[in-house]
């Protein structure tokens, strides 16, 4: 069994790397949207943001004049400590509790911190600040260390779906999967070579790619570089046994590319791939939820960005084990070798 | 000897069509038995239901007497009709990998051999010849030393030379030991190859046995052909087994002496008289009532 899986495992590696356009599309890509964005998007953001720490999820302005403020984004949030982790890395410019004992967090690091901090004292000109103060130390998140995880997930989803989606649509439409039916090879045997191919792959290049990015970017890395491998292993498992689950009775290229599509898009948008979801309703938060995507971004910018350990990202690294589990066996259930 | 395949009753329906209409056939051990017949036959879906890679609405497939299962995948090699191999993979790369899914290898030099392909073995797969890719898939099917062998119209597309070295292949198969089953709408090749054919038309099998014994049982005598345009009379005025096809008029005799007296009264150019002997074009031609290559 593990002789015929090597078997197809190396000829789906050799295929790949000699394939040379293929090959520097998925290296190339995840390192010019890195860079490019990193250089476009790395500056300072124009906009202040504001954290409100309420339970409501509306803002209401009559509350204190400072919320009519213009030019302040303001995030209402009622999770205190995920709030003021983001006043530690610059993410929010201020967290503010209005209430019988207004407060507010400031990072005395943060120059945009100042100038909000500023913002809040003067806003109310009718009466004297009675406001109290509280400091968060921590150095700045920039949006390469935010990005970088986004970009590489990214790139594992399109690599893990397409390279195996479609290859496997490609062979069974030109006839190689009929030829490998002929064999003793069994369908379980194949998946797993495909599986496994892929996922060594794409494991290689993301940590080459993010090897290359952390050491000149010097990108963020708060916690254990296992546990963000274990993350990204767990990612692409998940990842490529979706494509095979699509793959699995499609004939048509054309429909598979499709199928493919019809998954990526939503799944990169809501993922939060570029940007955070935060500001985004509870319905599309919870939505997310059910690609492996958002586990895998949500895990490891855990991981980069606050130092999370294995426990910390167990739950999403059972998420997607559970997904995948689920995808593989509904994929080899229905999985055809032919077009009949 | 024993019988290694067996079929019986093989149905494929799609909607609409019965691609295959009950064919059963047996294949006795070291024959090469070819399923003859015009495109759209039935040939490949009955050979695709027997190795398993088209589901069958109904019917059996035995090999030594069982169920063909995981025995029958580990000792059939197959060739199939048009196979698509992994890109960007050398010869020997693709080789080996088939190798690597049997139990029992052919030994690689030898296979190699076999196949001539000893110059091709470092080029990529997609840049081989019509010819070349046709004995490499032929390696492909022999990787594990097979002992019951299908090729599935081996020699379509082929120029008359690589046709004629690939029968070769097949002959030097069969005289190492193997079984043959081949689909075929060339009738020199299953005249040359074939130890027992079974011709099919519209899904059936329509006459099965030795090629010799069919045409004799067919036929008695030869054939005389003519121009229909050389005749000056009425064919029912002649008194002879008369076929007519494509312009070309084929009496059948037992006395070609006797046949060319009577004809010639009725013939107005004798040189265009052909004489033969009866081929299972004409045996096809006989039976359907239409020709092989239609």
């Amino acid at each position: 069994m593990l002789r015929r899986i090597f078997a197809i495992f190396q000829g789906r590696n050799r295929e790949f790397l000699r394939d040379r356009a293929s090959f520097a599309w998925n290296l190339l890509l995840p390192v010019v949207l890195i860079f490019g964005l990193s250089f476009a998007l790395g500056g300072d953001r124009n906009a202040y943001t504001v954290g409100i720490l309420q339970d409501s999820d509306d803002i209401v302005e009559e509350q204190h004049p400072f919320l009519s403020t213009r030019y302040i984004r303001f995030v209402p949030t009622s999770d205190k400590d995920d709030a003021l982790r983001k006043v530690s890395r610059h993410q929010l410019d201020l967290l503010v509790e209005f209430g019988d004992a207004p407060r507010y967090w400031v990072n005395p690091d943060s120059s945009k911190g100042h100038f909000v901090e500023l913002a809040l004292l003067q806003s109310d000109v009718t009466a004297p600040p009675t406001i109290d103060k509280e400091h968060i130390s921590g150095d700045a998140v920039h949006y390469a260390d935010w990005v970088l995880p986004g970009i590489l997930g990214m790139n594992m989803m399109f690599s893990c779906m397409f390279g195996v989606g479609y290859v496997v649509v490609r062979y069974r439409k030109n006839g190689f999967l009929k030829r490998l039916r002929a064999t003793p090879l069994t369908s379980l045997e194949f998946i797993s070579a495909q599986v496994a191919s892929r996922m060594v792959l794409i494991i290689c290049i993301t940590v080459f790619v993010y090897t290359g990015t952390h050491l000149i970017l010097d990108t963020r890395m708060e916690g254990s570089y296992f546990t963000l491998f274990l993350v990204a292993m767990v990612g692409a498992i998940s990842m490529v046994s979706l494509g095979l689950l699509i793959s699995a009775r499609v004939t048509s290229e054309e429909l598979a590319g499709g199928l493919l599509n019809m998954i990526n898009w939503p799944m990169m948008l809501l993922s939060g791939v570029w940007f955070s979801l935060e500001g985004a309703g509870t319905f599309v938060q919870n939505l997310a939820k059910i690609f492996p995507l958002t586990h895998v971004l949500d895990s490891a910018r855990a991981v980069m960005l606050d130092g999370a350990t294995i426990g910390d990202v167990a739950p999403s690294l059972l998420a997607l084990t559970a997904l995948s589990v689920v995808f593989i066996g509904i994929g080899a259930k229905i999985f055809r070798w032919g077009q009949f | 000897m024993a019988t290694i395949l067996e079929a019986r009753d093989l149905i494929k329906e799609y909607p609409g069509v019965t691609a295959v209409g009950g064919v059963s056939f047996a294949v006795e051990e070291g024959i090469c038995f070819g399923l003859l017949g015009p495109n759209g036959a039935g040939k490949t879906t009955t050979v695709e239901i027997i190795e398993g890679v088209t589901p069958a609405t109904s019917g059996e497939v035995y090999y030594y007497g069982e169920p063909a299962g995981a025995k029958f995948r580990q000792e059939a090699g197959i060739q199939f009709q048009n196979t698509a191999l992994q890109d960007f993979l050398t010869v020997r790369e693709t080789i080996e990998m088939f190798r690597a899914l049997y139990d029992c290898k052919a030994d690689f030099d030898e296979l190699i051999e076999q196949c001539s392909l000893g110059d091709l073995l470092d080029r990529d797969n997609r840049k081989l010849s019509g010819g070349q890719r046709q004995r490499l898939l032929l390696a492909v099917a022999l990787v594990n030393r097979p002992r019951l062998v299908f090729l599935d119209e081996p020699t379509t597309g082929l120029d008359p030379q690589a046709r004629r070295n690939f029968w070769d292949l097949v002959q030097n198969l069969r005289a190492l030991g193997s079984s043959i089953v081949m689909t075929t709408h060339y009738m020199d090749e299953a005249e040359v190859l074939c130890d027992e054919i079974a011709i099919m038309d519209a899904g059936q099998i329509i006459a099965q046995g030795v090629p010799d014994d069919l045409l004799r049982d067919h036929y008695e005598g030869l054939i005389i052909e003519l121009p229909i345009g050389d005749l000056t009379d009425e064919l029912a005025e002649i008194e002879h087994t008369v076929y007519e096809n494509l312009g070309i008029v084929e009496f059948v005799t037992t006395d070609v002496s006797a046949s060319l007296q009577q004809l010639s009264p009725h013939v107005t150019n004798l040189n265009h008289i052909k004489i033969r002997q009866p081929n299972l074009d004409d045996l096809f031609l006989d039976l359907t009532g239409h020709s092989l290559r239609a």
